[in-house]
């Protein structure tokens, strides 16, 4: 089956009038979830800022901890969003901004003495632009004098088109706020201390001053993404109209959200990697150590697409008709082995997340000859495996699977594609 | 991953194909050039080599693939597809897909090329994923912690895939003597002692009567010059470089074209050995690779040309190398001399001669550290653990994977009138001649991404001369110094907004698609003046529709 996409599911598919209500129902659903979702991702991110701004103004090991709490309730709705990257270009397109990782963090600050190194070929993964008011980058001098959110995102990050010179987003605060994980896969997480932001001669590892600049750059730039991405999802907001505009094409967009999360993204690059090579490096949040969280959230915000809810930060309950009732409509067996698998999904996740708050942090779980650990994390990974096939049975009874570029043989039609 | 690999430089066997050909010189070109190919399976298969396997057509050109043969009905709907435009006022059907089912939406924002192909499974995008996240890996010095990570060097050139193909897009020459090379490097080698046969491939050729001298890697510093090391172990080198700017006349106009004088400074292993040469290269994109793997050889080798019997001035000779995978001869498609056969291949050269990493293909953990450097092959590797190479199998079949299926974006603006007029001049100046528009892949089994797409390259995939200006006077198998392979142009548009630059040809010197054409020489001689000498208009709308493929 191919994989589908928006821009090419406006090709097939005639549905009858009563069917066609139904598919905008479902969507108006799905764009409501997603203004809730990314709306909550922003009131937590403001929340954070609030808490970034006192760990500045008066650092201590009480200040710090609330920012680091902050960070990670922050990151309860936007996982939760995740469900919305992939078929949704006007999120794909701009999720790169706000959650990229893997970083190379010596771009940002200080690191141990046995990262990286003065013979590396990537200039800016020691950089140190906390340390380093100028620079010179790509031949060019770079005036870091002042650390701005515009600095940020249109000077550092991917400087030099290195993808991993993350310089935005939740991992860079994470980073930030944590410190690096020098523990391997041993238990323990990043230990960055308080006085790292403190004034004067308190400052431990210099420059506290820039340091709290960036921090407080890099969430005040968050806020301003995330705020326009709440936005995109709003009435008139163009995330919304595009599929309005065709539900057909909306439809496949839920549905190609779900499996390429599920399976490539999540079951692939976030879990199975790690675990190919027993390397912290490929945790999703290895500063902090919540990346039990992390896949947990995802996979719940999967979930919630498909059944059609969402429990916002504040209990509230985003529902309406649900993809699920659509899929049960067309094939009931289809509905129920989906809604199973995706609840037998979160199970095996929130046995990785019970697992992980009880002591076992994922990065131990990565490490090599961990069977347990490995055990753990390849049941979640098979589960996610296991929900794409019925994602795909949902795309076959929903008649959606001819949607795409091997859709179509006709001359006139400029999408057309040799076959 | 880097561009050729130079454990594969074979030699010319420009002797062989001569005289196959002049054997059958009453036969029309067309069959001649069928001929040349299973002609040269039935040496290899023979005598010639007995440890060779006997093979077929489709064995000795893609032996990996699993191919249905075609219909004549399909052969038929291929030349009708494939024929040349003879309307420029229309697009051309399924123009906008320049890689069929594969292709994919073009983004606006710089991962334009980092998709997986649009017909791809949700399980094959798991393989996609875990491959990108092989390809960004950054590898670590040994020995380490993290056992599956390291292995890096002792010298390299890069310490991830990625940090050469940036976004999976083309590299740069340094900016200035402060910026790093890493998305570029020089090859080296040395013209062999005579009568010192040191190959399959030069056996092979000798057998046929071909004497030519060959060439081999420096003695101390190898295939490659490495301009990073490991703590304790010196660099290579630092690649230096001088611009001079010459003016260039055009019609209506004037253009600057800067000329490079690329040199190995800092040498640290003592002085390159004598004769020397030097070869330039910049990370190619990475986008089709797959597709141009499933091209049917003999497509390709149809558009050769040896002896120019058709008279156009252009002659077009197939890069055919020893195949270290399948221990044969095969059609060279990749890098810019097509040094290499398949993107396995390449894969596993690039981890050896960029990265320093071994593999089941390339099996020392040293990369491309010689004898001389004997500090660097005694350093902790990174093999020996359970993986055995420090990238094992099924780490070098990920990357392969990846490699083979990153998407290729849709056209834009495939029928607006510049565009249009400016494929008309493609098309007149004679640039279709080798960059060969069209091509239909092999029905494959087992990879629905590449099978029976009509692709929209440009190029043959053969080598061609391209004048003084452009020679690196460095030869790599059959390529003279001399001669390049043909650079696919889809995607070329989107160079700037991926990469952030506008730096062509293969080290980059050109700053401008038009500089790029400008540079042109030897077979392309008079497509490039023809380009010179149209309208302003003209050029403009001819680069209008470069920037859109």
């Amino acid at each position: 089956m191919p994989r589908l996409t928006t821009a090419t599911a406006v090709l097939a598919l005639c549905a009858a009038p009563a069917l066609a209500q139904e598919k905008s129902a479902v969507l108006t659903t799905y764009a409501d979830i997603g203004q809730a979702v990314y709306s909550d991702s922003l009131t937590t991110a403001k929340a954070l800022k609030a808490a970034v701004k006192d760990l500045i103004a008066s650092p201590s090991e009480a200040s710090l901890t609330a920012a680091r709490a902050a960070w990670v309730t922050a990151r309860v709705p936007y996982q939760q969003s995740e469900a919305f990257r992939f078929g949704n270009a006007i999120v794909d397109e701009w999720e790169g901004r706000v959650n990229a990782w893997p970083l190379d963090e010596g771009l940002i600050d200080y690191v141990d003495a046995d990262y990286g190194g003065a013979t590396d070929e990537n200039l800016y993964a020691a950089l140190n632009v906390i340390a380093n008011p100028s620079f010179r980058l790509s031949g060019g001098e770079i005036d870091a004098s002042d650390i701005t959110p515009k600095f940020l995102a249109e000077t550092l990050h991917e400087a030099d088109g290195v993808e991993a010179n993350v310089a935005t987003g939740y991992h860079a605060i994470e980073f930030l706020l944590w410190g690096q994980d020098l523990n391997g896969t041993a238990h323990g997480a990043g230990d960055r201390p308080y006085t790292d932001f403190a004034a004067g001669v308190s400052c431990t590892n210099d420059h506290c001053d820039r340091r709290g600049d960036y921090l407080m750059a890099a969430v005040d730039l968050l806020i301003e993404d995330l705020d326009w991405m709440a936005n995109q999802w709003g009435q008139s907001g163009a995330a919304r109209t595009t599929l309005s505009d065709n539900p057909e094409a909306g439809i496949a967009a839920i549905l190609t959200g779900m499996g390429s999360l599920s399976y490539g993204e999540q079951a692939g690059e976030r879990m199975k990697l790690g675990v190919m090579l027993n390397d912290p490096e490929e945790e999703h949040d290895c500063f902090s150590d919540n990346t039990h969280n992390s896949h947990f959230y995802d996979g719940l915000g999967i979930r919630n697409v498909y059944f059609g809810e969402y429990v916002g930060i504040d209990g509230r309950v985003v529902t309406g008709k649900s993809l699920s009732a659509l899929v049960a409509a067309a094939d009931p067996s289809v509905d129920g082995d989906l809604r199973a698998a995706l609840d037998h999904t979160m199970a095996e996740l929130g046995q990785l997340k019970a697992a992980a708050e009880a002591g076992f942090s994922y990065d131990q779980m990565l490490a090599r000859g961990n069977a347990e650990g490995e055990a753990t994390i390849m049941a979640a990974v098979d589960a996610l495996v296991a929900q794409t096939r019925h994602i795909e049975r949902a795309v076959a009874a929903l008649r959606l699977e001819d949607v795409g570029f091997e859709g179509s043989n006709s001359l006139d039609d400029p999408g057309a594609v040799f076959q | 991953m880097a561009p050729e690999c130079h454990a594969q430089i074979i030699t010319d066997i420009a002797q062989a194909e001569k005289g196959l050909t002049m054997r059958r010189t009453s036969a029309k070109p067309m069959i001649l050039r069928a001929t040349l190919l299973s002609a040269l399976i039935v040496i290899a298969g023979g005598a010639a080599l007995a440890e060779a396997p006997r093979a077929s057509a489709d064995a000795l050109t893609a032996p990996f693939l699993n191919v249905i043969p075609r219909t004549a009905e399909e052969a038929a709907r291929i030349a009708r597809v494939t024929a040349a435009p003879a309307d420029f006022t229309a697009p051309e059907p399924f123009e906008d897909n320049p890689a069929g089912g594969a292709t994919v939406r073009a983004r606006s924002d710089a991962d334009a090329f980092s998709q997986p192909p649009g017909n791809i499974s949700f399980e094959r995008e798991l393989d996609f994923k875990v491959g990108n996240g092989l390809f960004r890996k950054l590898w670590v010095s040994s020995p380490s912690s993290t056992l599956a990570s390291d292995g890096l060097g002792p010298i390299y050139n890069a310490r991830s895939c990625q940090r050469c193909h940036l976004k999976d897009g083309r590299g740069h020459p340094p900016e200035g003597s402060e910026d790093s090379a890493a998305s570029m490097f020089l090859r080296v080698s040395v013209p062999a002692k005579k009568a010192v046969v040191a190959s399959k491939i030069e056996a092979f050729l000798l057998s046929l009567g071909d004497t030519r001298q060959h060439s081999r890697p420096d003695p101390v510093y190898g295939g490659q010059l490495q301009d990073f090391g490991v703590l304790g172990h010196p660099a290579e080198y630092r690649l230096a470089v001088t611009w001079e700017e010459v003016a260039v006349p055009l019609q209506g106009g004037v253009a600057r074209l800067r000329h490079p004088t690329w040199r190995a400074a800092d040498l640290g292993y003592g002085p390159l050995a004598e004769g020397a040469m030097l070869s330039p290269r910049v990370a190619p994109q990475m986008i089709g690779l797959g597709l141009l793997e499933a091209i049917p050889a003999q497509d390709i080798l149809a558009h050769t040309d040896p002896e120019d019997s058709d008279g156009d001035g252009i002659s077009g000779r197939p890069q055919i190398l020893w195949s270290f995978e399948f221990d044969r001869p095969m059609l060279g498609r990749f890098g810019w001399k097509a040094g290499a056969a398949t993107i396995r291949e390449q894969s596993a050269s690039a981890f050896a001669g960029d990265i320093g990493i071994s593999t089941p293909l390339f099996p020392a953990p040293w990369g491309d550290c010689t004898e001389a450097q004997a500090t660097c092959r005694a350093a902790p590797h990174g093999d020996g653990d359970e993986r055995g190479t420090e990238v094992d199998r099924e780490g070098l079949d990920l990357v392969t994977f990846y490699s083979r299926n990153l998407g290729v974006p849709a056209r834009r603006d495939t029928g607006s009138p510049p565009v249009l007029n400016g494929k008309r001049v493609f098309h007149e100046a004679g640039c279709a001649s080798c960059h060969v528009p069209k091509f239909v892949t092999d029905r494959l089994e087992g990879q629905p991404e590449q099978s029976f797409q009509l692709i929209w390259p440009f190029t043959d995939l053969l080598l061609h001369d391209m004048g003084e200006g452009l020679a690196d006077h460095r030869p790599e198998g059959r390529a003279t110094g001399r001669e390049w392979k043909t650079p696919p142009l889809w995607g070329i548009g989107l160079t700037p907004q991926v990469n952030g630059h506008s730096y062509y040809l293969h080290d980059g010197r050109a700053r401008s698609l038009l500089e790029a054409v400008l540079w042109h020489g030897g077979e392309a001689q008079p497509a490039r003046d023809h380009v010179a000498q149209v309208t302003p208009r003209d050029r403009a709308d001819l680069i209008r529709y470069l920037e859109s493929l």
